[in-house]
């Protein structure tokens, strides 16, 4: 990635996501909503999918968008976005964009993308937009209150897998959305938490310098304290843990080649550092009914899916 | 006119289908996105848009969307930021994108889309009827049917400076396979002359980094009503628009159709209304045939079915014993008869006129209709046939 | 008060004040305050990084604290504070307080 942000003291100041939005306390996303703003700057265009970021941050005639911004449906926000950049290319061409280098970025949750948004999203990569696409990632359909989606890990309950006498939980895993966008050949696509903001701003920066050659996709970790069931001053951590837990690994997909980032590459090469699974996993109310054998399952993926990295990062 | 001017209007016309008018329409038009995706019987509107900008002809963006639903968010994207767009579709793929229909109405977004009229699954049918574009009736759209190829050309010329004064979507609708793909001879504008005709202007729902808006927001029970009741209001005050461009575009370039066509309505007893080229293509000639029978009879065509230009059809009918209209679709379970029946119907309701009628269903997923047919309609309402559905061509 | 009629709102719904949800006192929601204990605040700036909404102002000027000179001093503005203690949990010197709201 481009480093342009060497410490935290690097990071941009001007806030161009304005408070008094109706987010949760302790939301995941907004933090996230904050960094992606920042780091664009001014000269960006917003399109996002419906979900929680979009219902609040836009209730009439209250918006805490700085930038412009447009929300369309919920599965097609790649699509509108598709449209903004043959606008912004066809009319700049005829002298009628007067804006210079405007960023397009989506902005959709995991429902918007790993479900009802993958047609447009699929759509817009094969295509080769000049889009950015950010997934902020809080595992379930929340706006809606909660319920499971193609991205909700498996075992986690929410209100559509609700731990009962005969299921418990989530039946199937969660789903490889990073392996979806490589398949497309991207220029360049990566994971990232909202506990390492630095990375996570320098990725933004990298991705968006390389619209100049197609579409970039970022996958965010934005936990959420009613949705995972956890007091909301835990937010960032349960990020962090994600990360260092190895459930969630920090890697970019850069022209071709996977890179993994610290804390991921650093666990890769000594298990010794990754730290257990439980600890991620005890604290969140949506995994207290795991049993150890159920938990022991799940750190088998995660350790299997870490090794699968290692071998395609070393190609 | 002279033989000079004779063989210059024969140059400047070519034998086009009412789908390559479109798609000529489009490149004068200097549209700037145009979303692709294919159906029959569409496609060809596609194609030929295709082969313009591989040509260098036309110089806009195509996006080849990977479904209708992203076809039309994709133009409502590009609209919100400042394009001059363009997408085709009939049935299937007007249906999936239907929930963005509403919402580039809500948006107030200048789309322009054509879409040949072909009938709706189940079951299949490529065939036309007007099936798919009745569907449309709430979703806030300006909704043209032209009735030849000629028409189909201007109109979408028109559609767009409709379109950017009213700043609503406009549809511009015609029969599938019997307008769609039959060739008709067609006068070009010349192209300068079309982009002096639809200047680019500014207007506020926009996206400007310089001038930051928020489009699409969630609107609660305070103020989802005034939004859309904007919409309405646009709709109603758009018909003097259509009016007026129409006016403007004869004044350019030597031809108009107004927002009614009326065939033999001046002393007639009788009127049938229909809408698009055959079914009014036959109205007029079973007009002839049935005036030497001795029936008054008459013809209307609603050019514009939304928003419903009932004044102007009340005055048609002010002086009419009985009317009937040909519907070419089937309003399930309605309340009597087909769709553009239901709108007569309630116009007359509204403006207090007692006038019967009688809705005749025909042309159903390109059943054939003759001649014969509609002069039998005239005779059924000569003989008091009235407050029926009359399901013609069907083996009942 | 009463909300504006049809002719009085811009068309298509669209929101033309950028920011315009600072009208939304979120202060109001909180039962926890976050307090900033200035004398054990190390000026890390990871209060201010973590905030999601962004109320944690950095103003500059000459603080002298503990014997330190520091360039920064981090102040909430309680308008906005959900109450959420993130940054009272993830500040490394544990300056922040979570107190119950009056």
């Amino acid at each position: 990635m481009k480093v342009v942000y060497k410490a935290i003291w690097d990071l941009p100041v001007e806030e161009l996501f304005a408070s008094g939005h109706r987010a949760c306390a302790g939301c995941g996303p907004a933090i996230a909503m904050r960094w992606i703003t920042k780091t664009a700057g001014p000269n960006t265009i917003v399109v996002n999918a419906t979900g929680c970021m979009e219902v609040t941050t836009t209730q009439y005639p209250e918006t805490a968008w700085m930038v412009p911004y447009l929300h369309v449906a919920f599965e097609n926000a790649a699509a509108a976005a598709s449209g903004v950049d043959s606008a912004i290319r066809v009319t700049s061409k005829k002298g009628l964009w007067r804006s210079g280098k405007t960023n397009v970025i989506v902005i959709a949750g995991d429902g918007g993308t790993y479900d009802i948004g993958l047609q447009s999203l699929s759509g817009m990569l094969e295509r080769g937009h000049h889009v950015l696409y950010i997934l902020y990632d809080n595992e379930a359909y929340m706006n809606t209150g909660i319920q499971r989606s193609g991205g909700t890990p498996r075992y986690a309950w929410t209100t559509t897998t609700p731990v009962g006498r005969a299921i418990r939980g989530k039946i199937q895993a969660k789903k490889d959305i990073m392996g979806i966008v490589m398949a497309h050949r991207v220029p360049y696509a990566a994971t990232a938490s909202i506990s390492n903001i630095i990375d996570m701003s320098n990725k933004i920066k990298t991705a968006l310098e390389y619209t100049e050659e197609g579409p970039t996709f970022l996958h965010i970790i934005a936990p959420c304290p009613p949705g995972w069931r956890f007091p909301e001053e835990r937010t960032v951590e349960a990020a962090r843990l994600a990360v260092e837990t190895g459930y969630f690994p920090l890697y970019e997909y850069d022209h071709g080649k996977i890179r993994l980032n610290p804390p991921t590459s650093n666990m890769v090469a000594d298990p010794k550092r990754r730290k257990p699974l439980r600890e991620f996993l005890k604290f969140q109310g949506r995994f207290a009914h795991l049993t150890d054998a159920e938990i022991g399952e799940l750190e088998k993926e995660v350790v299997a899916n870490l090794e699968y990295l290692a071998k395609l990062a070393s190609l | 006119m002279t033989a000079a001017a004779a063989i210059q209007k024969a140059k400047a016309a070519l034998a086009l289908t009412s789908n390559y008018a479109v798609a000529y329409a489009v490149k004068a038009a200097d549209v700037d996105v145009v979303a692709v995706y294919p159906i029959t019987p569409q496609t060809t509107i596609v194609e030929k848009i295709a082969e313009f900008v591989d040509d260098g002809e036309l110089n806009a963006d195509l996006i080849h969307v990977e479904s209708e639903h992203s076809a039309m968010s994709a133009v409502v994207g590009a609209a919100a930021a400042g394009a001059r767009v363009f997408t085709a579709t009939s049935s299937q793929g007007l249906e999936l994108m239907h929930e963005v229909l509403h919402i580039a109405s809500g948006l107030r977004l200048p789309v322009v889309m054509a879409v040949p009229a072909r009938a709706i699954s189940a079951p299949i049918s490529i065939h036309g009827d007007y099936s798919d574009v009745m569907n449309t009736r709430d979703t806030g759209w300006i909704t043209y049917i032209a009735s030849s190829a000629q028409e189909v050309y201007d109109t979408v010329i028109q559609a767009y400076k409709v379109a950017e004064t009213a700043l609503l979507p406009v549809m511009v609708s015609y029969d599938g396979f019997l307008m769609s793909h039959t060739t008709e001879p067609v006068e070009l504008n010349d192209e300068e002359a079309v982009r002096r005709f639809l200047p680019r202007r500014e207007r506020p729902n926009v996206l400007r980094p310089e001038k930051p808006i928020t489009m699409g927001a969630f609107a609660m029970p305070d103020w989802y009503y005034e939004i859309k009741y904007q919409v309405q209001e646009a709709l109603a005050s758009s018909l003097k628009t259509i009016e007026e461009v129409d006016a403007e575009y004869g004044k350019a370039f030597g031809r108009s159709y107004g927002i009614i066509q009326t065939y033999r309505m001046e002393d007639a007893d009788y009127a049938v209304i229909a809408y698009g080229g055959a079914a009014f293509g036959n109205a007029r000639e079973a007009v002839d045939v049935a005036r030497e029978r001795g029936i008054r009879a008459g013809a209307i065509r609603l050019r514009v079915w939304r928003p419903f230009p009932a004044d102007r059809l009340l005055k048609q009918l002010a002086g009419v014993k009985a009317f009937a209209v040909i519907d070419r679709a089937i309003a399930f379970g309605s309340p009597g008869g087909g769709p553009a029946f239901i709108d007569v119907a309630t116009a007359l309701y509204m403006g207090g006129m007692d006038v019967p009628g009688l809705s005749v269903i025909h042309g159903i997923g390109q059943r054939s209709m003759y001649v014969e047919d509609f002069v039998k309609i005239f005779e059924m309402l000569k003989d008091g046939e009235r407050n029926k559905v009359v399901y013609m061509g069907l083996r009942l | 008060m009463s909300l504006p009629k049809v002719h009085e709102i811009p068309i298509g719904g669209i929101i033309t004040e950028p920011g315009s949800s600072r009208r939304n006192l979120t202060g109001g929601w909180r039962s926890l305050k976050p307090i900033i204990h200035d004398d054990r605040c190390i000026r890390c700036r990871i209060c201010w990084m973590y905030c999601p909404e962004g109320t944690i102002k950095e103003t500059k000027g000459e603080f002298v604290v503990k014997g330190r000179k520091y360039q920064y001093k981090y102040e909430i503005d309680y308008n906005y504070c959900k109450g959420c203690g993130i940054c009272a949990h993830e500040c490394p010197t544990k300056a922040i307080e979570m107190v119950p709201e009056a």
